[in-house]
């Protein structure tokens, strides 16, 4: 299945500058594997040591922040819209 | 003096005046320490992290600072700003009043309390401080408009400070905040977009947008560094209006928790710098139950802040996933303070026990702060013996529906002595 994947400046060094690209995958792991073999390395900013999502890295499929869906096994449907944040603000008020 | 803003030049390319940030001489990841120079970045190119300003202080008298404005760049040496800071238009924050609040004390069988009221700032809340270095940052980083996500006080501080200073500002809120806080925010003129969602919506469309509108400064997305140096001046002024020296305990709200983590980052560095003696003092955190995410995460005993969809009525506080949540429980942890949450009703009845006993009409935030102390006090974790400050961090006109058809008048009454003794007012 084929997405779009938003990619946030810091990491646009990868995707040469663009800052939205196409994947496959039906999960949220198999986007970033497919997002790894188009663009060595962007997969392991993403990811820790440990395989988890990084601490300070938001990433939305769709509307939803996947830490409430299935984190890397949310589904990703056909067309979906991937987006990748950094964690930053919070500082509402 | 003209203000005029860097040309058309991108933020990337615009080049930097000597001594633009002051004292700073660095960014530096709070996750893998990380440096990069200073400049229009708020991420860890390594790991994504937080980025904090890194100084190189000179020595700095009492007597120094006492003799600067009457406002937070007193402190300028110690925040990113230049020399010259105070001679472009600002909204010039600070220095509010820490009130000596003995009513409120003896309500509640503590010692000796102040509350730190910052809803005496420009637009009644502490955003004034934070906003007033994030658009000196911006002006020096040469961005064309102030930008935010807000859940209402940051909306009035930018809308404010941008006009003051004649350029655009871009403020989104969800659209559902308080009628108060869209008016107060309109009225300066900006770009004021409502948004169809909660804050945390608000905030992944803004920290988007920022990705793509380069000559745009998010204040607490994309110069986040620099601005959230501006709440470090709430730490330096209790310390100096207590008569340089620290109070053993503060209770402070928790939205971002970037307020609490900065008022501990001034304390330790007004004692590094020999201003103040050093002494122990307990820092702690106040969430409404309705969005507590930190205080779960350290009653849970973790280190990681799983995020919350936010349902209280302190909207100024309903931050689902807070940003320094970590940071936050790090900084409890090592003073010995505590999390704590209060319901929605403890919220209300926080608010008018401050108004009632000590005359100050907090916003939600306060009333928020005013009951965890009183759970704090009840539940022993707080020393009632011990010098406590608390933060009332906005004014209660902001947020008038939280109180809404709980007070009014007491009686309606035609017009004469006699119907004014007969409902019983004598």
């Amino acid at each position: 299945m084929s997405v779009k994947v938003r990619i946030p400046t810091i990491l646009r060094t990868y995707t040469d500058g663009s800052s939205e690209v196409k994947a496959d995958g039906g999960t949220l792991a198999e986007v970033l594997a497919s997002l790894d073999a188009n663009y060595p390395g962007i997969r392991a900013r993403l990811l820790d040591d440990s395989g988890k999502l990084r601490r300070f890295v938001n990433v939305y499929v769709g509307e939803e922040d996947v830490r409430f869906a299935g984190g890397l096994d949310t589904p990703t449907p056909e067309g979906t819209q991937v987006s990748v944040i950094p964690a930053v603000a919070g500082g509402a008020r | 003096m003209t203000t005029t803003y860097a040309d058309s030049t991108t933020p990337g390319t615009h080049t930097i005046r000597p001594g633009a940030f002051g004292n700073a001489t660095e960014l530096r990841c709070r996750e893998c320490g990380a440096t990069s120079p200073l400049g229009a970045h708020y991420a860890c190119f390594e790991c994504f992290g937080p980025l904090e300003v890194g100084y190189d202080f000179p020595q700095v008298t009492r007597e120094q600072i006492a003799a600067g404005p009457h406002n937070i760049w007193r402190y300028r040496e110690l925040l990113p700003v230049p020399a010259d800071v105070a001679s472009f238009p600002n909204t010039e924050p600070g220095l509010t009043r820490l009130v000596r609040a003995d009513r409120l004390a003896a309500d509640l069988d503590l010692a000796r309390l102040w509350v730190k009221d910052d809803s005496g700032n420009p637009t009644h809340s502490f955003k004034d401080r934070v906003v007033a270095v994030a658009l000196t940052a911006a002006r020096e980083l040469g961005f064309q408009v102030l930008a935010c996500p807000s859940t209402g006080n940051l909306a009035n501080a930018v809308a404010a400070a941008a006009a003051r200073a004649g350029i655009r500002s871009v403020v989104m809120v969800p659209h559902n905040l308080e009628q108060q806080k869209i008016l107060t925010t309109a009225v300066y003129g900006g770009t004021l977009v409502a948004v169809e969602g909660n804050y945390d919506d608000v905030n992944r469309l803004a920290s988007e947008i920022a990705g793509e509108e380069e000559t745009w400064a998010f204040v607490n997305v994309n110069v986040r560094p620099y601005y959230a140096e501006g709440s470090k001046t709430l730490g330096y002024e209790i310390a100096e209006q207590l008569g340089w020296r620290l109070p053993e305990q503060i209770v402070v709200p928790i939205a971002s928790g970037a307020q609490l983590v900065k008022i501990d980052k001034g304390i330790r560095e007004l004692v590094e710098l020999g201003l103040v003696e050093d002494a122990p003092y307990r820092i702690y955190g106040a969430q409404a139950t309705g969005c507590s995410p930190v205080s779960a995460a350290f009653h849970a005993g973790n280190d990681v802040v799983a995020p919350v969809k936010p349902d209280t009525l302190a909207k100024s506080l309903a931050i689902g996933n807070p940003a320094d949540g970590p940071y936050v429980l790090d900084v409890v942890r090592r003073t010995g303070g505590s999390v704590e949450d209060v319901s929605d009703e403890e919220v209300v009845d926080g608010i008018a026990r401050l108004a009632r006993t000590e005359g100050i009409f907090g916003e939600t935030a306060g009333g928020v702060t005013v009951a965890t102390l009183a759970k704090l006090v009840r539940s022993g974790k707080l020393d009632p013996a011990a010098e406590t400050v608390i933060i009332n961090s906005g004014d209660g006109l902001k947020t008038l529906d939280a109180i809404a058809g709980r007070v009014g008048p007491k009686a309606t009454i035609r017009p004469t002595y006699e119907a004014f003794t007969e409902a019983g007012l004598a």
